[in-house]
């Protein structure tokens, strides 16, 4: 196998007694569409959590492109080409659409004190490029008639559009997404599958969290299954479908349902 | 007429000063959602900053420098940002209600150094011998005063055109950001620990530069001036003029300066001469309704937060 785009080496995080994450080793392959499944509380939010540097994880490492950037805050990580959305939609709800991928880019002139005054010239040609590609991924994730509205009144389905559109700002690598199918509408799901898959085949790696087993089956490959914060199960999806434990761990026997 | 124009002047200024003040609240609460709850402590930084440098010598105290007076203001500045850059690094990690605490706790114990630390500022007499810049040019009277408030609205303006295109601007986005949503900005490369500080410290400024040009005005600063009444006031301000919104800001410390000022003498001329012994009380009760009252029945104050935008989509 190829040096995957990142890994984990015996990742540990626990909350008082609950080992919510325990010694978690994977690789993501560079390229692919990984799923990542799991019962509620086996772990999977914590995992997301601790590789974007959103939590520190209390033992292993985690590593991005072969360098160890184990604890390292999430806006380096960003830096180093890997996004993320939220499972509960996070805009900046008092802003525009346009303004809330217009944030994205790291390194805006005009984003100190002193560049708004000091370097008028520079920023402003800056802001025409900023914006005119963040029109362009608007329309690219099909929010481009809402620039102008307020971020906080767009449907769920359409907030989750627009993270996606905020991270791609940043051109990352590596996308990691909770729960991107959880509560939107058939149509806007499947507007959002079609996005990712035009990426991925572009080049951009994607990690997906994800509850509906359909979706996963469909569209990830690999699969890595979580339980109890352990990894119980990784591989294709279709051996994920023949695979007895996993059955129980997750989706529980037929009898049960 | 000329009383009236006089005392018009007076006030006008006052309220320019405090409206200043109120701008600088603004970009820490209104537009990075910081809240601090020590507003005095900087507006008292700067005045004892401009005061102790730009003063005549004194004996027992602190000061005397001398200064030229706009580099003495500017010291007044930089001590409200010096102070700021101190409090922020420890307290800037808290949120709300807890930043709101540590920060008046700050501003408590300002009062107290400056109460109790004769050496420094004088203590509970103040800082005196500070002579008004130009005052052997214009004198003393109502010509002075005309030009001081000239003055001060040309500062106002100046802030308010300075505050407007930074929130306009890119770093202005990020400070709304912060303010929404400050883990999601953080995904996004930004720090939020350094935008905190940076909008921190610039509102903390510019307070200060409130602070000097009172101090100035009064030529006077002594603890009586850093109570935390001003505090409320500045924040009633805020509140009622409307959070997120410079006009609002301006608006807000017109409005409730002209309120406390009206209901100070209607108080004294109007009520039973038993109850205005407590004027101070009852308009500290007035300022507190009117705090609680906008809260629950306008929010957003009277001029409400606009969708400020950097860019707009379609032209």
């Amino acid at each position: 196998m190829a040096e995957p785009i990142l890994s984990t080496e015996r990742l540990g995080k626990s909350f008082g007694v609950l080992k919510a994450v325990d010694g978690v080793s994977l690789n993501i392959r560079k390229g692919a569409i990984t799923g990542l499944i799991g019962p509620n509380g086996a772990g999977k939010s914590t995992l997301f959590n601790l590789l974007t540097g959103a939590l520190r994880p209390d033992s292993g490492t985690v590593r991005l492109n072969g360098q160890d950037v184990t604890a390292m805050a999430p806006d380096r990580l960003f830096g180093r080409g890997l996004g993320r959305t939220f499972q509960i939609p996070r805009p900046f709800a008092r802003m525009s659409v346009l303004e809330n991928v217009m944030l994205a880019p790291i390194g805006q002139t005009g984003e100190t004190i002193s560049g708004p005054f000091l370097m008028r010239g520079r920023m402003q040609q800056e802001e025409q490029r900023i914006r005119d590609k963040a029109l362009e991924v608007l329309d690219f994730v099909t929010l481009g008639a809402l620039a102008d509205h307020p971020a906080g009144q767009i449907s769920g389905g359409q907030m989750k559009l627009l993270e996606l559109a905020r991270v791609l700002m940043g051109d990352p690598a590596l996308i990691l997404l909770d729960e991107p199918a959880a509560g939107v509408n058939p149509v806007l799901t499947a507007t959002l599958i079609g996005k990712i898959e035009e990426l991925n085949r572009q080049g951009t790696t994607f990690v997906i969290i994800e509850h509906d087993m359909d979706f996963v089956m469909r569209h990830c490959d690999p699969v890595i299954a979580l339980a109890e914060g352990r990894v119980i199960f990784e591989g294709t999806s279709d051996e994920a479908l023949r695979n007895p434990h996993l059955l129980d761990a997750y989706l529980g026997a037929p009898a049960d349902v | 007429m000329i009383g009236v124009i006089s005392y018009l002047v007076f006030f006008a200024t006052t309220a320019s000063i405090l409206a200043i003040a109120v701008l600088g609240l603004n970009l820490q609460w209104g537009n990075t959602g910081l809240f601090n709850g020590g507003v005095v402590a900087f507006f008292g930084a700067g005045a004892y900053g401009t005061l102790i440098l730009g003063g005549t010598a004194q004996a027992g105290h602190l000061g005397g420098y001398g200064i030229l007076y706009p580099l003495a203001l500017l010291g007044g500045m930089v001590a409200a940002g010096l102070m700021a850059w101190l409090v922020g690094l420890l307290t800037l990690r808290l949120r709300h209600d807890y930043l709101a605490i540590a920060t008046f706790g700050v501003a408590v114990a300002f009062e107290n150094l400056m109460r109790n630390a004769e050496w420094l500022a004088g203590g509970a007499k103040g800082v005196r011998g500070f002579e008004r810049p130009l005052r052997e040019a214009l004198g003393d009277g109502f010509l002075y005063n005309l030009i001081f408030f000239a003055a001060v609205l040309l500062i106002l303006i100046g802030v308010y055109i300075f505050l407007e295109r930074l929130v306009a601007s890119p770093f202005g986005r990020l400070l709304r950001a912060i303010r929404e949503d400050e883990e999601a900005a953080q995904s996004l490369g930004k720090n939020p620990a350094r935008v905190r500080l940076t909008a921190f410290i610039t509102g903390s400024v510019i307070l200060g530069l409130a602070g000097g040009l009172y101090g100035t005005f009064y030529a006077f600063v002594s603890p009586q001036d850093v109570l935390p009444t001003l505090t409320f006031q500045i924040w009633a301000m805020l509140i009622v003029g409307g959070a997120g919104n410079n006009r609002g800001a301006i608006f807000g410390a017109f409005v409730i300066w002209g309120a406390w000022t009206a209901s100070g003498w209607a108080l004294s001329r109007f009520a039973p001469v038993d109850v205005q012994l407590y004027t101070g009380s009852v308009q500290f009760i007035l300022i507190g309704s009117v705090i609680v009252g906008m809260l629950m029945w306008r929010p957003q104050g009277f001029l409400p937060e606009r969708l400020v935008v950097s860019q707009r989509g379609k032209p």
